[in-house]
């Protein structure tokens, strides 16, 4: 009896139809999975770099509240993860295969994400007016240059996901109105959840090291 | 979650980026060839211009090494370059900076790593696996059409005011960080838009090329069944998944410095320069290991099947791989021992780099075991693999001096680093591309290339690396700068302007014979013998069907039955065994040694069968 | 060219060479076994008719063997260079009678600034020398190394020194050299178009002509004649 025999007895015989059993989520799950260690990576180089930059130079970051918008902020933090209840609801919604559920969701979910971005580029400006610029020669707001470049580099590249989140919620709202999901066709909005929620983690992450520490 | 944990991928996903449909029809002109989904088609598109770039790489190094020899005199044939570069054919500064750069980048960026990554990972890793195409396969054309425009811009960059980027490949902030330092303001920009595009483009490699690994394997292709190539690009793809995004957050600060008056790299106004190395070589070592570690694959996967021998130490090769992948991530200050970084670091890291040579060695030493006892064929491939063991050694060892810190004062930045560098990514990954290219040609195009004219290149190559590059050493140990536009300015160097003169002939003979591979290359495609599924009597699973294989691959799902390395099996007529062909009768087969039971069968078997 | 270096002139120098020696002849005995082993694996089990190739899948026994020895061996190589990067990098472990002077990298030269006869950079008399080190024989030299714009590198190779300079950052480093003579001096990290032309002299006197030489330094810098070895130093070349 060969050990090959032995091997597939003990492990059942092999389902010549069926690939080899991999991590149990499907192709678009496990790459949405795999997408995510990348950003996770992307913003530790603007964290780290953030966090190098604040030990170096103390001086240059003012004490929390002095210059950034801490309330607002909190209140835009809370929109956010308010978003992540909303958008947790609309793939409830699809897996009991309640279209108008996943839809209003999802719209909710939609108006949550760019109630965010506008919060944020409302604060932008005033950031702006005050002197807390990116740019090192014009900056004039408490503490130093570095303070307004870390600052714009991390909340900017956020925004910057949301945006592209909000972008993609749109084109799943499109599909759920053409009726594409079903409780047994779920992928895009579980995937696009998958996105939603991360983005939503790194601002919470964001938020404490920049707002409130 | 549970209800629908299953391993069928639900298509009601047709988002742009990620559906993943296949065509049944006969695609059209501009579905097959240009964006096509078919990853063998991808495949070719990145060899296409990846060998571009090495030309173009390539031409560069020769006008550097006529400058290094002659400094200051016209080159011949070369005289039509705009005054901005090469006024009568005399080589400018900014220009040599320029070329010093642009070499670095278009052999590391767009030669060697689509070569090894794009092309070997997307012919090879559906092939060897079973399946009929990568997970994603829109994903994969974009992945291709990504690196165009990124290399359109790099090359692109040469056109405009200030000339291409010239802070070197490494762009050292803040010669990097404002054009003032160095009179290129748009060119470094473009360089840095480049990679960042670039990166895109990498990383949806990675994230299809570990989806399918995981989830696609045909039935019975267990983990340590796995040709050693598909291991050395899963590890090599999670390594760019996860280093790629750090250069990237590196590139944007760099770019904000330049274009919007931020001040990450920026001293005078609070920035620090030495947060961009940190940056860089945390994103640079791992990124070092992707341009050897599929190489390692290549050559494990040639040198057994020249010998005709299983691999020797299987587990090992994939432990060493794998601990390699590892240790890459804690290694990168040693680029950084001259830097002004904390002495106590530059001894943290000369330990681990130290611990980083052990995993190599093992490499090599189950390399020699598996040629040891072999019945070897001096085939074209092998003889390109047995070439990269040699040459890996040398570049391995010089490694070792720049680890010691005390050494490194001595050799940093001199030729020796450039010496090492040319071992390991010349005499390592190129000669095992050599090897991939002429052992897969057939498998890519149905037809052979030409082996006489193939062992001429070989021959050459051989001769005249070794005769460019190994002197370098000895170059840097009496204290050469890189970079250096002129060396005749410095009195010890004016000294050994014949090594130089000597080296530049190497060059140019070396950079002669690679005219017969191109040559060859592509007249193969249509002069070369008909080559049949298996010229090479190998194992692997993309042996058992036509070359070029059809849309989709296989006829069938493969069944796998054994490892990829059964060669000269005791008791089977013939010397190799395709992972695929069912075993016959249980008497006429020898049980497998004990090592080739893959343990983990039951603790891997979830989610499957029920 | 060989394999051998020019002999070294600092005190740490002939430490690193050793070092250097050490690893040369370890890689060297590795470099001849394995490719021996290459190149007879090669000839002995080249393709005969009616071999068989060995049926082995390897061997736990050799694969520890081969793990272990070379462990050891670069963790030996790393144990015995560490005395020696600390002796020379480590800040902590500096001379303590070393003769302080201070010298700033920019594009495309050296400024070596001189303490006054009071030891302030900042006196009256304190001068700087471009392109030009002058340093004393047998007594360690401190040099804090500074930079105006980009990252340059101090490379002395008969010395076996070499350091970064960084900008916004004073980094220190010492040497002491052992004969006197003039020494080369250049840039060993890319640092612009003239990173080629940045080429400098360490002149090492003896005690007597080092105290003579800063003597008419101070003289002539505390009576407001400066640019004179400015005018001697410059090599010729205008800087950017």
């Amino acid at each position: 009896m060969s050990q090959t025999a032995a091997v597939s007895a003990a492990r059942g015989p092999v389902d010549p139809t069926r690939p080899e059993p991999g991590l149990g989520a499907y192709n678009l799950k496990l790459g949405m999975w795999v997408f995510l260690l990348s950003e996770v990576m992307f913003f530790t180089s603007l964290i780290g770099a953030y966090i190098i930059l604040r030990f170096a130079h103390p001086e240059h970051f003012a004490a929390p509240g002095e210059v950034l918008n801490v309330p607002l902020t909190a209140a835009n933090t809370f929109v956010l993860i308010c978003s992540s209840v909303t958008m947790v609801k609309a793939f409830a919604a699809i897996a009991r295969d309640d279209q108008k559920g996943l839809q209003l969701w999802l719209v909710a979910t939609i108006i949550l994400g760019s109630t965010f971005v506008g919060v944020q580029v409302y604060e932008y400006i005033h950031l702006f007016r005050d002197g807390f610029v990116p740019n090192a020669a014009a900056y004039t707001a408490g503490g130093g240059p570095l303070y307004g470049s870390t600052f714009y580099l991390m909340t900017g590249f956020h925004g910057l996901h949301v945006s592209i989140g909000v972008g993609c919620l749109i084109w799943v709202l499109i599909q759920a109105i053409r009726g594409r999901y079903s409780s047994s066709h779920l992928g895009g909005v579980e995937v696009m959840g998958l996105y939603w929620h991360f983005v939503d983690l790194v601002w919470i992450v964001l938020f404490t090291i920049v707002y409130l520490i | 979650m549970s209800a629908h944990a299953t391993q069928e991928a639900p298509n009601d996903w047709d988002f742009p980026a990620f559906a993943g449909d296949h065509e049944h029809h006969e695609p059209s002109f501009i579905r097959k060839y240009i964006f096509s989904t078919d990853h063998k088609m991808i495949a070719k598109q990145f060899l296409a211009v990846s060998l571009f770039f090495l030309a173009a790489g390539g031409t560069l190094a020769l006008m550097m090494r006529w400058q290094l020899a002659f400094p200051g005199q016209p080159m011949p044939v070369v005289d039509f370059l705009p005054s901005t570069m090469a006024p009568g054919g005399i080589i400018l500064p900014e220009f040599y900076n320029a070329m010093v750069t642009m070499h670095g980048t278009f052999m590391i960026f767009f030669a060697i790593m689509p070569l090894l990554v794009g092309v070997f990972g997307n012919l090879l890793i559906p092939l060897q696996i079973g399946a009929g195409d990568m997970a994603f396969p829109r994903l994969n054309m974009w992945s291709f059409w990504l690196a165009v425009p990124a290399g359109l811009l790099m090359l692109a960059s040469f056109a405009v005011e200030g000339g291409a980027a010239g802070a070197g490949w490494t762009a050292y902030a803040p010669l990097s960080a404002d054009g003032e330092y160095t009179g290129v303001y748009l060119g470094q920009q473009l360089w840095l838009a480049s990679l960042f595009i670039l990166g895109f483009s990498s990383i949806a490699g990675a994230v299809n090329y570990i989806t399918t690994v995981i989830n696609m394997r045909a039935p019975g292709l267990t983990w340590l069944r796995l040709p050693l190539t598909v291991w050395a690009l899963f590890i090599t793809a999670i390594l760019v998944l996860l280093a790629i995004p750090i250069l990237a957050g590196a590139l944007i600060m760099l770019l904000t410095d330049q274009t919007l008056g931020t001040t990450f790299f920026l001293p005078e106004t609070g920035g620090e320069p030495l947060l961009w190395q940190h940056l860089f070589w945390f994103f640079g070592h791992p990124e070092v290991y992707i341009l050897i570690l599929p190489a390692f694959g290549i050559v494990s996967e040639v040198l057994a099947n020249g010998a005709r021998k299983p691999i020797f130490g299987y587990t090992a090769m994939v432990l060493a791989i794998v601990a390699i992948a590892f240790l890459g991530w804690i290694v990168w200050g040693h680029h950084m021992f001259m830097s002004g970084m904390n002495p106590v670091l530059g001894t943290t890291f000369m330990f681990s780099t130290m611990v980083i040579a052990v995993p190599s060695a093992i490499k090599v030493f189950n390399w020699l075991g598996t040629l040891w006892g072999g019945n070897i064929h001096f085939h074209v491939p092998f003889l390109h693999a047995a070439a990269f063991v040699s040459l890996f050694i040398i570049g391995g060892l010089s490694g070792i001096f720049m680890a010691s810190t005390p050494v490194d004062i001595h050799i940093h930045d001199t030729y020796f680093i450039v010496a090492h560098l040319h071992y390991v990514l010349f005499g390592g990954s190129l000669f095992a591309i050599f090897a991939g290219i002429t052992y897969w040609y057939p498998k890519m195009f149905g037809r052979m290339m030409n082996s006489l004219w193939n062992r001429i290149h070989f021959v050459g190559t051989f001769i005249f690396y070794n005769l460019a590059f190994f002197p370098m050493h000895g170059l840097g140990l009496e204290g050469m700068m890189r970079r250096l536009y002129d060396p005749t300015q410095y009195g010890w160097l004016a000294e050994l302007q014949p090594w130089n003169v000597f080296i530049t002939y190497s060059v140019f003979f070396l950079v002669g014979f690679q005219v017969i591979f191109f040559v060859n290359f592509i007249l193969s495609m249509w002069t070369g013998r008909e080559a049949g599924p298996n010229p090479w009597n190998a194992n692997s699973l993309e042996w058992s069907i036509p070359s070029p294989p059809p849309h989709g691959n296989f006829q069938t799902i493969p069944v796998v039955y054994r490892g990829a390395y059964e060669y000269s099996v005791p008791g089977h007529e013939r010397d190799f065994l395709l992972q695929n062909e069912p075993p016959d009768d249980a008497a006429k087969r020898r049980p497998e040694p004990a090592q080739r039971v893959d343990p983990s069968g039951q603790v891997k078997d979830r989610g499957g069968d029920q | 060219m060989n394999w051998l270096l020019e002999p070294s002139v600092s005190t740490f120098g002939p430490e690193i060479d050793r070092l250097y020696y050490i690893i040369l002849v370890i890689t060297g005995i590795v470099f001849f076994i394995t490719q021996f082993l290459l190149v007879y694996f090669l000839i002995k089990y080249r393709k005969r008719e009616g071999r068989t190739a060995a049926y082995t899948h390897g061997s736990t026994r050799a694969e520890i063997l081969w793990t272990a020895v070379p462990f050891v061996v670069v963790l030996m190589l790393a144990l015995i260079s560490k005395p020696v990067w600390d002796e020379i990098k480590d800040p902590a472990l500096f001379p303590e009678d070393a003769y302080e002077v201070t010298v700033v990298a920019r594009q495309f030269e050296w400024e070596a600034q001189y303490a006054g006869s009071n030891g302030e950079f900042d006196a009256d008399d304190s001068f700087t020398v471009l392109n030009r080190l002058h340093v004393p024989v047998n007594q360690p030299v401190i040099v804090h190394l500074e930079s105006a714009d980009v990252i340059h590198s101090f490379f002395v190779p008969r010395f076996r020194l070499k350091q970064d300079a960084l900008p916004g950052r004073s980094i220190p480093m010492w040497f002491e050299v052992t004969e006197p003579g003039e020494y080369e001096l250049g840039c060993a990290e890319l640092c612009g178009l003239g990173h080629y032309r940045m080429d400098g002299l360490v002149i090492v006197h003896t005690e007597e002509e080092f105290e003579a030489w800063k003597a008419e330094r101070l003289a002539a810098a505390g009576g407001g004649v400066t640019g004179t070895e400015r005018a001697q130093a410059m090599t010729g070349e205008e800087s950017r």
